[in-house]
């Protein structure tokens, strides 16, 4: 009996052996495949187990974390959600992340390993490290007159710093509270089949994510081209431009909204904004120089980050001459997101040099360390210096005496171009209205501030005049919180 | 053991030196265990709440005095009894409670435990402390061979009655309480298969006939071994195997049959020395286990889990329980996420009671999950040992068939919810929510702890001129 109580026994050690084996597998060989599955909720618990870092507009916090227990404890809160969605994007524990809260994830969930002062510490002590912070290159007051600006219309503002590229107002209108999003459960839910299902697409960051046609605003980069290849040397000699413009090799005829475009200058055409005489011109200048000119603008480029991505701005390379005159007054195929074309006045503003437009200055660790941050680079040299000159005569043109003079304003020098782009099958819908402009304090040599406004659901009759009526406000009030600030309220309110 | 010298008895022999009984030891380590669980229960409170729970101190004496208690009545009346028994079932109940309480924490998992959990284990003490009062001698449970096997089916068959809870009927409940006579049955089978095995192991060794009736095979040990007694002899195992599979099936309880039916075969095989039980036995286990795998719902989806644990996540309707109880162990790693800081209770209803492994897995990693399957062997080694030295074939019988039960159960439970076998519903012992099988393994510690007292115990003194006679 006792030989079979020893078998007995060694069965029972066999059968611990096989336990042990087992465990080591499941806790150390497998481990990590578990750990990574999809479905292993443990990695969302880690993640709101801490607060997340914040992101910043002018040193001010617009997110936070709020503390609503369970399993996913901390939750995202936004100061003026609706005001900075177009740059935050939302942080949801149910929908992911968007935008600033997407592109800056690790880092503000606490797993960037530049957050981490020894490195690969953090790793092995299997410690979380604490989110840290994004500091934007958001002006609040910016971002405050663009959104006060839109009042609610359907638009987008982009402002940026030419001299930098700094980012320095992303509005979209109408927008959306992130914080709506933030959690889990039935709210949540709702707040998203709601928004998603909502016609006027609050969610869409129309500033950087939706492309209009530019309408007349492209003239500017049509300048730009005639000037640079050389056909124009002479802003203000007049120009063999007939009224109406018959397309080349079509019998379609294109027309003017006022008088006086038969044979006017560039200047005076600019002025008043003349299709025939810019579509004649882009027509003219080629479609390959046009492209070459679009492109050293911004436009074509896919792989630009701010670090959030940005829909491409269109121009099309292969066209034919009629094409290319539709295309050189903002038509046919050619799309820009407000941003683009606030790039186009940037570079413009900026002796002809584009920088590289960015949203995110630096980021830091949670106790204040700057881990990260961008430096100004030059994207493109757009134009020559003699070219930015007289594109700024042209623009300053429009504000002085021209169709943009909403958008002066007193004590700056003030550069723009109205639009209005006509879309929809048949041209039917309402028209965009459009307002892109630059400004510079008297006396300074470049520009401190470009802004791009559309407005889509402009009121107005379909008239040239309804950029300059319904964006340029908006435009100044942007410019002129940016210039108050610059001059330290020398600008009367 | 003492040999006094038969050739001088003019000199009256020197008294045999007493063997040490370990008295001393056994406190020692009881208040080891005690202190181990009162500083898991510290460290829960810690991590919840970043402070010591106020009743640390009540749960640490209730423990500590029921942990003396059962010391000192083995003490009085076990005074041999291997010095580890009671401070590994005290250490395994320690760290149950600790780790029901910190489930406790996650208010997802239903009503507070801990409280009942600790009434139960008080219960199972009371009962520890009375076997080992009452029951002088483990022999004198031979007498109830056939009482034992008909209370056991008694209690097997009784939850028939009563509605299923969980898929499964195993419970009896009654005003409000719910026990689970399956447990008991456990202890009460064993009895009997060691008495009945023990009253006719030279029938089930001796006689029958061999199934290759070649006379010159009969050379080959092996052969030999595959001698089938008569039918009359056999039909009580094939009653006992029809009776696991009619449990499995009337109360879909896999993991009961599968336990009882093993423990008869280690018990059986032990009994008889035959191999060819073992071998009788698996093709019976494995066609009964292939019949229910294939044709019972209940069991058939718990194979299908068994081999495809992340099927549910694959057809989008989130992780299983297993697949649950998988990525807690694999959280848990090979030191642990700390008690009270992991996240098993996303297993669900059933992390207090068939998962509470995974907690243990998760939150003291691998090498605590080590520590307690080791803490399991040497029980189960224990009762091993206890049953080579005694002397009695029915105490032998029975000892080894409540160590194999632990090691049995363990194994099942343990490898079912880290996808060794297919999960069953048992009850890991000691660790898991559960009043019936905390008290039913307290009563298998006990009856361990009289046998090994049994057979730790020198010989009684000859008296002179007294005939010894034997027990």
């Amino acid at each position: 009996m006792n030989r079979c109580i020893r078998f007995a026994a060694a069965f029972c050690v066999l059968l611990l052996a096989a336990l042990l084996v087992n465990a080591a597998r499941v806790q150390l060989v497998d481990a990590h495949a578990y750990g990574s599955d999809p479905a292993n909720r443990r990695i969302p618990i880690a993640r709101y187990q801490q607060p997340r870092g914040d992101i910043l507009a002018g040193g001010h916090r617009v997110t936070g974390s709020r503390d609503a227990g369970g399993q996913f404890r901390y939750r995202r809160t936004y100061a003026d959600g609706p005001l900075y969605a177009p740059v935050t994007g939302f942080a949801s524990q149910t929908y992911g992340s968007t935008l600033l809260e997407g592109t800056e994830d690790p880092l503000l969930a606490g797993t960037d390993p530049r957050l981490d002062s020894v490195p690969l510490w953090n790793e092995i002590t299997r410690r979380q490290q604490r989110g840290g912070d994004v500091y934007t290159t958001i002006d609040p007051a910016a971002q405050r007159a663009a959104f006060a600006g839109l009042a609610g219309r359907k638009g987008a503002v982009a402002a940026v710093d030419p001299t930098t590229g700094r980012i320095l107002a992303l509005v979209s209108s109408p927008s959306y509270d992130p914080a709506e999003l933030a959690g889990t459960g039935p709210a949540a839910i709702g707040a998203w089949s709601r928004l998603t299902a909502d016609k006027d697409q609050p969610m869409l960051d129309r500033a950087i994510r939706q492309t209009y046609p530019p309408g007349s605003t492209f003239k500017v980069v049509t300048a730009a081209a005639a000037l640079e290849s050389g056909l124009v040397k002479d802003v203000r000699a007049r120009t063999a431009s007939p009224d109406p413009y018959r397309l080349p090799g079509t019998r379609v005829s294109l027309t003017n909204e006022g008088p006086g475009c038969v044979d006017a200058s560039v200047y005076d055409a600019f002025r008043v904004s003349c299709n025939t005489v810019f579509a004649k011109l882009g027509a003219d200048t080629g479609a390959r120089a046009m492209a070459g000119q679009a492109e050293r603008f911004g436009f074509n480029d896919t792989r630009l980050r701010l670090p959030t991505g940005v829909a491409k701005s269109n121009f099309d390379t292969a066209m034919g001459p009629d094409q290319v005159a539709l295309s050189s007054i903002g038509q046919f195929d050619t799309t820009a997101t407000p941003l683009q074309m606030a790039m186009v006045a940037a570079a413009v503003g900026n002796g002809g040099r584009l920088m590289r437009p960015y949203l995110v200055d630096k980021v830091t660790n949670h106790s204040g360390l700057t881990v990260g941050s961008t430096q100004p680079q030059v994207l493109h040299q757009a134009v020559s210096g003699r070219t930015a000159d007289q594109l700024q005569q042209l623009m300053e043109a429009v504000v002085t005496s021209g169709t943009g003079t909403n958008a002066a304003i007193p004590g700056a020098v003030v550069g723009g171009k109205t639009g209005t782009a006509q879309h929809g099958l048949a041209n039917v819908g309402t028209p965009y209205a459009w307002f892109i402009s630059y400004a510079k304090p008297r006396g300074s040599a470049v520009a401190t501030v470009a802004v791009a406004v559309v407005v889509e659901d402009a009121e107005a009759v379909r008239a040239d005049i309804s950029g300059g009526g319904n964006a340029a406000p908006v435009a100044r009030a942007v410019m002129r919180a940016v210039l108050g600030q610059s001059t330290f309220g020398k600008l009367k309110p | 053991m003492s040999a006094p010298s038969a050739t001088a008895p003019t000199a009256p022999p020197p008294p045999a030196p007493r063997p040490p009984a370990r008295r001393g030891v056994e406190l020692c380590l009881i208040v080891g265990a005690v202190a181990v669980a009162l500083y898991g229960y510290a460290e829960v409170g810690l991590a919840d709440g970043g402070r010591l729970p106020p009743d640390a101190a009540g749960y640490g004496g209730g423990l500590a005095a029921l942990a003396l208690l059962a010391h000192l009545a083995v003490r009085a009346r076990a005074r041999y009894a291997d010095p580890l028994l009671l401070p590994i079932a005290v250490l395994l109940n320690g760290i149950g409670l600790v780790l029901i309480h910190r489930l406790d924490l996650a208010p997802s998992l239903g009503p507070e435990a801990a409280d009942s959990q600790l009434v139960w284990s008080a219960v199972g003490v009371g009962l520890f402390i009375t076997v080992v009062l009452a029951l002088r001698d483990h022999r004198v449970l031979s007498r109830y061979t056939y009482v034992s096997g008909t209370a056991a089916l008694a209690l097997m068959v009784a939850p028939i009655f009563f509605p299923a809870v969980n898929g499964a009927k195993i419970w009896i409940r009654c005003a409000g309480f719910s026990i689970q006579p399956g447990e008991f049955a456990k202890v009460l089978l064993a009895v009997f298969f060691a008495g009945y095995l023990s009253a006719n192991r030279a029938a089930l060794a001796y006689t029958g006939r061999q199934i290759i009736r070649i006379r010159r095979l009969d050379r080959l040990g092996w052969v030999r071994r595959l001698q089938l007694p008569t039918a009359r002899v056999l039909g009580p195992v094939l009653v006992i195997w029809l009776m696991s599979v009619g449990v499995l099936v009337l109360e879909r309880d896999l993991g009961t049959s599968l336990l009882f039916f093993g423990l008869f075969v280690v018990m059986l095989y032990v009994a008889t020395g035959r191999t060819g039980w073992i071998a009788v036995g698996l093709l019976l286990a494995a066609a009964g286990a292939f019949a229910a795998g294939s044709l019972e719902p209940h069991v058939h989806s718990r194979v299908q889990d068994w081999l495809h644990p992340f099927a549910t996540i694959d057809a989008g309707l989130g992780p299983s329980q297993l697949a649950q109880s998988l990525f807690a162990f694999a959280g848990g790693g090979l030191l642990g996420a700390g008690l009270g800081q992991g996240h098993s209770y996303l297993i669900g209803f059933a992390a207090k009671s068939d998962f509470v492994l995974a907690t243990a897995g998760e939150e003291l990693g691998l090498v605590g999950l080590c520590a307690l399957f080791l803490l399991y062997g040497l029980l189960v080694a224990r009762g091993f040992r206890a049953a080579l030295a005694l002397r009695d074939p029915f105490g032998r019988l029975l000892t080894v068939g409540l160590a194999s039960l632990l090691a049995l159960q363990v194994f099942v439970i343990a490898g079912g919810v880290m996808d060794l076998i297919p999960l069953t519903g048992m009850a890991m012992p000691f660790l898991a929510q559960g009043g019936s099988s905390v008290v039913t393994n307290w009563i298998i510690v006990a009856l361990l702890i009289r046998a090994s007292d049994r057979a730790r115990r020198p010989e009684p003194e000859p008296v002179p001129g007294v005939l010894e006679v034997a027990a």
